[in-house]
């Protein structure tokens, strides 16, 4: 039995090799599994982190996967898991509106007043 | 360098190269995973359970090496003995089949390995119950993922619920084997370093019915179905030399080859 294996790297799929026929070939998540996002905290007392995301059927399924994947080198003592889809991000289009007018507004930082030396941790 | 199976002086090497060559061939099946799991993080997951059974050997091979003394060492222990004196199961050898038969085993042996060392924290030799204490808790994720995953496949959709019958049919008459003990285990319990085997059946059925229920399987009546044997006296399946024969082929074709 023969198989021919072409190999193509991201974005030189020739357009008319693309899709089986009619219609188009979405490439669709594995086992059709919804995304999940992963937050590991490292150790207690600090804040969960997003590590990365992964694929699974539920939430446990993400939990579990989630420890095989992203805790294999102790890197954690909890896992949190969301959906994907619940996450809900800025506009890259708004980051103008959003952002810039905080950058000379320098009087909204802390740094205008003498802290006693006393004073640790600011 | 190896002492035959059975004689009085090996009972404790024989014993643990057991308790190794279970967790050793099927850590070795279980990697024929790698690569080629149905998903990217159940492929991880399996062979993160092949990495912790890679661990447990080398643990019971390092203790068996170094009660056998002169130049044997764990590396030795699983490279150059032939299947004769391989002392695993028949279960862990048998080939994986579809990821519900790989998943099935997984199951049936992480129950009772984590009955087995739970059984071997009380064992006489430290070392061995040291070694038992350490896998436990590995051995509790696999006992939870695999469980799981039966649940999962059995209560799934048609495929996977037929799928996970057939895995389980196929596997049944292996399960008897850990629970029916060779010389050398009887010998362990009666000095009490070892487990009692046949003790741990009953436990065992409960655990599994318990699950395959939750699973929609048909749970087996015990006793009813006659029960191969002879893996741990070193009379195995025609699998076993192939999975030998790929595992020690480096060391064989190129003797004390290292990284």
């Amino acid at each position: 039995m023969n198989i021919r294996l072409t190999k193509y790297y991201y974005g030189d799929i020739p357009e008319e090799n693309t899709g089986g026929g009619a219609g188009t070939v979405t490439v669709k998540d594995v086992a059709g599994w919804p995304l999940w996002e992963v937050f590991i905290r490292s150790k207690q007392g600090l804040d969960h982190k997003h590590v990365g995301s992964l694929q699974a059927a539920d939430a446990q399924m993400a939990i579990e996967n989630a420890r095989d994947v992203y805790t294999r080198r102790s890197e954690g003592i909890s896992i949190w898991v969301v959906e994907s889809k619940h996450i809900h991000a800025s506009n890259p289009d708004d980051a103008g509106a959003f952002y810039e007018p905080a950058n000379d507004k320098v009087y909204r930082h802390p740094t205008f007043y003498d802290l006693p030396e006393e004073l640790k941790h600011m | 360098m190896y002492q035959p199976v059975n004689t009085q002086a090996a009972n404790l090497v024989n014993y643990l190269l057991h308790l190794g060559d279970n967790a050793l061939i099927l850590s070795q099946r279980n990697s024929e995973w790698c690569g080629h799991g149905p998903v990217l993080e159940q492929d991880i997951a399996i062979t993160n359970i092949s990495l912790d059974l890679i661990g447990q050997a080398r643990s019971f091979y390092q203790y068996a090496a170094s009660l056998e003394g002169g130049d044997a060492t764990e590396d030795s222990l699983a490279y150059l003995r032939g299947e004769r004196t391989y002392l695993n199961c028949l279960m862990n050898e048998l080939p994986n089949g579809d990821w519900g038969q790989t998943i099935m085993r997984q199951f049936f042996f992480s129950v009772y390995q984590q009955l087995l060392y739970n059984a071997l924290l009380q064992s006489r030799d430290e070392t061995v119950a040291a070694i038992a204490e350490k896998s436990l808790k590995e051995v509790t994720y696999h006992v939870r993922w695999s469980s799981e995953w039966v649940i999962r496949l059995g209560d799934g959709t048609d495929e996977s619920h037929a799928r996970m019958e057939k895995a389980l049919n196929m596997l049944w008459s292996y399960t008897g084997e850990f629970f029916m003990p060779a010389g050398y285990e009887t010998a362990a319990v009666a000095e009490g370093i070892g487990a009692d085997v046949a003790a741990l059946q009953q436990r065992w059925m409960e655990q599994v019915a318990a699950v395959l229920q939750e699973a929609t399987l048909p749970v087996p009546v015990a006793g009813k179905t006659w029960m191969q044997s002879g893996g741990k006296e070193g009379k195995h399946s025609e699998h076993l030399g192939f999975l030998l024969a790929e595992m020690q082929y480096l060391q064989r074709a190129y003797p004390g080859a290292t990284w």
